[in-house]
């Protein structure tokens, strides 16, 4: 499965680093990384980040 | 064989996040779901800001601007069958009675009715008086935002602030009155409310606190105190009410939401449950104290809970113990994100561990709170998501469930 972001409207609550560390995490600098590509072992983590997600910004598929 | 009848009342974002994981659940099952506003599920929290704005602006087109809160589902027609634009108005025996007269026979009733905003009990100027809790809230009080007109803002709750913020940005006179001493007190503690209350004068606020509202005359809030203040528009934002009166009679304790065991089953209504802002619950992270809980990320958590439960009992099993989410809320006023992990009301001192609460909306700020010693939870006001996140597993470090007794 395969991860985006819609960073024009991410408003960097975090809710996703929260649900699903291993696929989300904040820099130093504040900036948001993931997970480009996900084995099925994470797809419930990255759904319960992409419901989290109070902007609708995850993008699962 | 034909799976149990689940009939999910509330099509929000309660109700929808409960319908998606008990078809994940039970697969099997016949869900029905029932939400009195005519608009399919949609995200609340834009309304007090950018939709309100840029319905004030007038370049919003209403379909679009609703397109954008439109909750996202997986679940197709075929999943769920709803029925939106009427209430519910009763349970019995058999299901759930809907205010068109009919009834929805259920195996299992899921109450997300959520709240409703507490009104003043004043007559007086109905034509400029608004709440602002859905969709159809935010499209009638938009129009009335023009530049120039005097607002008056009763309650300085998060609801009250966030619209008075973005009042102040569309270029309105803006007065809040508010009964206790400092705005959010209840939910960010004394200290950090007087940072808040700083922070709105700077904006050109005028806020008045420890007054109440004692009448209305036509274009006027009557204080407390005799002060008068004119205004064009009035926003009423004094806290909610919860959506239970229809749950009358189930043998649920209705007394502050729908009080609910760790498996979010109604006590006293074997087969009623409640998910998000109705759901009295206790979170052991904290103590053995039921409490509703009014933030974005509990629906998600309590849906999850509230499946899992039926999905258990309904394999003849008993649903796995311990319900402890982490609770999380934010806001966002004049630009700076308030974003707040764990439980800061239950605290009884406040820490500032980094940045100066005299610098609130120009440095970054990280308040701790914590009771009898223990952290119940940290605020980070217009810090970054990296320095919030590193308070925030101190955080959960420190919060481990509680045993009950």
């Amino acid at each position: 499965m395969k991860v985006h972001v819609n960073m024009d409207i991410c408003l960097l609550h975090g809710q996703c680093v929260i649900a699903a560390p291993e696929i989300f995490s904040f820099d130093d600098n504040g900036d948001l990384h993931w997970v480009e590509v996900i084995d099925d072992s994470q797809v419930a983590d990255a759904e319960a980040a992409s419901d989290a997600c109070p902007e609708q910004a995850i993008i699962l598929g | 064989m034909a799976g149990p009848r689940i009939t999910v009342v509330g099509a929000s974002l309660a109700g929808l996040r409960t319908a998606e994981a008990l078809r994940t659940a039970l697969p099997q099952a016949q869900l029905t779901l029932i939400g009195d506003e005519p608009h399919a599920p949609y995200n609340r929290p834009p309304l007090s800001k950018d939709v309100m704005e840029s319905f004030a602006g007038g370049d919003a087109d209403e379909t679009e601007a609703f397109g954008k809160l439109l909750l996202r589902s997986k679940l197709t027609p075929e999943d769920v069958s709803t029925r939106l634009g009427v209430a519910a108005t009763g349970i019995e025996k058999a299901g759930v009675r809907l205010a068109d007269g009919s009834l929805v026979r259920s195996d299992w009733v899921i109450a997300a009715t959520g709240i409703r905003p507490r009104r003043l009990p004043l007559p007086g100027n109905e034509d400029i008086r608004h709440v602002l809790r859905g969709f159809d809230d935010a499209r009638a009080l938009a129009p009335m935002l023009q530049p120039g007109a005097r607002l008056a803002v009763i309650g300085a709750g998060f609801i009250g602030c966030e619209i008075a913020a973005t009042a102040r940005k569309l270029g309105l006179h803006v007065t809040i009155v508010e009964p206790g001493p400092q705005p959010m007190m209840r939910a960010l503690g004394p200290r950090v409310a007087a940072a808040m209350a700083t922070l709105h004068r700077r904006h050109g606020v005028t806020l008045l606190t420890g007054r109440s509202v004692e009448a209305y005359q036509p274009g006027r809030v009557i204080l407390d105190n005799g002060k008068e203040i004119e205004a064009d528009v009035i926003v009423e934002a004094l806290g909610s009410l919860p959506n239970t009166e229809w749950l009358t009679g189930s043998g649920a304790d209705l007394s502050d939401g729908v009080l609910v065991d760790d498996t979010m089953r109604a006590i006293g209504a074997p087969n009623l449950l409640a998910v998000g802002d109705i759901a009295r619950f206790a979170n052991p992270l904290f103590d053995d104290v039921p409490r509703r809980v009014e933030h974005w990320c509990i629906p998600g958590f309590t849906a999850k809970r509230a499946a899992q439960t039926i999905a258990a009992l309904e394999a003849g099993d008993t649903p796995e113990p311990g319900f402890s989410p982490l609770p999380s809320f934010w806001s966002d006023q004049y630009g700076m994100r308030v974003q707040a992990f764990g439980a800061p009301a239950l605290a009884e001192t406040q820490t500032v561990v980094e940045g100066d609460l005299s610098q609130i909306g120009e440095a970054p700020v990280i308040v701790e709170y914590a009771r009898n010693g223990a952290l119940t939870g940290v605020i980070g006001l217009g810090a970054p998501p990296a320095l919030i996140a590193k308070h925030r597993a101190r955080l959960m470090a420190a919060l481990t469930p509680k045993e009950t007794v």
